[in-house]
């Protein structure tokens, strides 16, 4: 099997089981560049497992995974690494920024990592923090914002190497409807200025629709409604 | 939507012409379905008739939209007693989709696809309302979001269905 053409990231037929549960059982995925894809499901269905299997965090047992034609699991380790490091934005519910940093030095940490000296490193960190209209806490640490603003610090976070993908799992999941809907506006909004794809997982039909279409996974299958119809 | 009781609400603050007045709804109330002249006129002349608004004047060459109309005292006590009365809640007892889903499984037909079909279709029609909150005014956010948190009711709806489609498949079976 081929990914379908122009297709960014790619999964066909993923198996992972953990002991007798087989939290995905034959599940696929495709999204292409700037595309905006939202996996929905019930709790315990697998959309987790999913994503962690498409950004290499998690090995699937079996099946395939091709990121701009090169499959995931014949890479090494450390070339996995790099293309998260490189290609790959994560924000999740929570517990994501390190808390003796603060917010612009969390920021800039994916940068830093790559090698970018601080100084350059920060000034492109505050500039992602102004899209996301939190630049005024620059100098804060995570424990002394609130949950909406550090969820914007995290998507800048994300951002701020310019990937081509980002994961995000239920990135809304901890905020009240007001600002869960403005940090999925600044993020689809900064995803498509710069024509990064989104992989979204969430269980919010409201935060959905801020997606270009939807696959929904049930029992660790998944089913494309677009391709469905 | 009382679109009598909305009329004399905008007659409240002067007297407006018949044209002037359904400018003024399909404005502010109208985004979607704009009101016939016919509409502004029958309403109108039920509203002359009941004591709840009067002439003001006529433009010259007067069709009926070129009449100007004032609200009266009885007009104003009416529209105060529609504010106050609350809406009675709409219950949706009668859900199509709930018969859809029955007859499904009644008819051993693939009732879960029934549902993700259906799930997709609301999507379809929130991401359109999403969009046009996001390019919209104050007035376009606060119509989209009463759409889309009811669109979201009846997902959620399809959800906890969907997670129940075995229990419900036994009882309908009975
Ligand atoms: N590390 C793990 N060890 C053991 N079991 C796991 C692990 N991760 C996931 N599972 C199991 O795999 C299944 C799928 O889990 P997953 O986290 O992908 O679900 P989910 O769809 O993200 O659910 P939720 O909406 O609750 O986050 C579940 O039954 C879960 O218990
Ligand atoms: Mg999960």
């Amino acid at each position: 099997m081929t990914p379908p053409p122009g297709s960014l990231l790619t999964a066909e037929n993923l198996y992972k089981a953990y002991g007798p549960t087989n939290a995905l059982d034959g599940a696929g995925f495709s999204i292409h560049p700037g595309e905006v894809v939202a996996i929905m499901g019930p709790s315990g269905s697998g959309k987790s497992t999913l994503l962690h299997c498409l950004a290499g965090i998690v090995t699937p047992d079996s099946g395939t995974i091709t990121y701009d034609g090169r499959v995931l699991s014949s890479m090494s380790d450390t070339e996995r690494s790099a293309l998260r490091r490189s290609e790959f934005g994560f924000v999740f519910q929570f517990g994501q920024l390190v808390p003796e940093l603060t917010c612009v030095e969390n920021v800039a940490l994916p940068l830093r990592l790559n090698g970018t000296p601080r100084k350059e490193a920060e000034r492109t960190a505050l500039s992602w923090m102004q899209r996301l209209e939190v630049d005024d806490l620059r100098g804060k640490r995570p424990g002394e914002v609130s949950g909406g603003q550090g969820q914007r610090v995290a998507i800048a976070r994300a951002l701020v190497t310019g990937p081509r993908v980002v994961f995000a799992d239920e990135p809304t999941g901890a905020l009240d409807s007001l600002n869960g809907e403005r940090v999925m506006e600044l993020l689809t909004e900064a995803a498509r200025s710069t024509n990064a794809a989104v992989v979204l997982v969430t269980h919010e039909a409201r935060v959905a629709a801020y997606s270009d279409r939807e696959i929904v996974v049930r029992d660790g299958k998944s089913r494309d409604m677009e391709r469905a119809v | 939507m009382s679109i009598g009781h909305t009329l004399l609400g905008l007659l409240e603050s002067g007297p407006r012409h018949g044209y002037d007045l359904k400018r003024a709804f399909d404005e502010k109330f109208g985004h979607d379905r704009p009101l016939h002249y016919g509409q502004v006129y029958s309403t109108m002349s039920r509203l002359l008739k009941n004591g709840l608004v009067e002439v003001d004047g006529i433009e010259a060459g007067g069709g009926p939209e070129r009449k100007r109309y004032a609200i009266t005292e009885a007009g104003i006590t009416d529209v105060e007693r529609w504010l106050a009365t609350p809406e009675r809640p709409e219950l949706y007892l009668q859900s199509t989709l709930y018969t859809k889903v029955v007859l499904a499984l009644l008819t051993h037909r693939d009732a879960a696809d029934l549902l993700d079909t259906q799930r997709s279709e609301h999507l379809r029609t929130m991401r359109a309302l999403t969009d046009r909150k996001r390019k919209g005014d104050l007035a376009d956010q606060l119509i989209c979001d009463h759409a889309l948190f009811h669109l979201e009711a009846d997902l959620r709806w399809l959800e906890l269905t969907a997670a129940r489609l075995d229990k419900l498949r036994e009882a309908v079976a009975r």
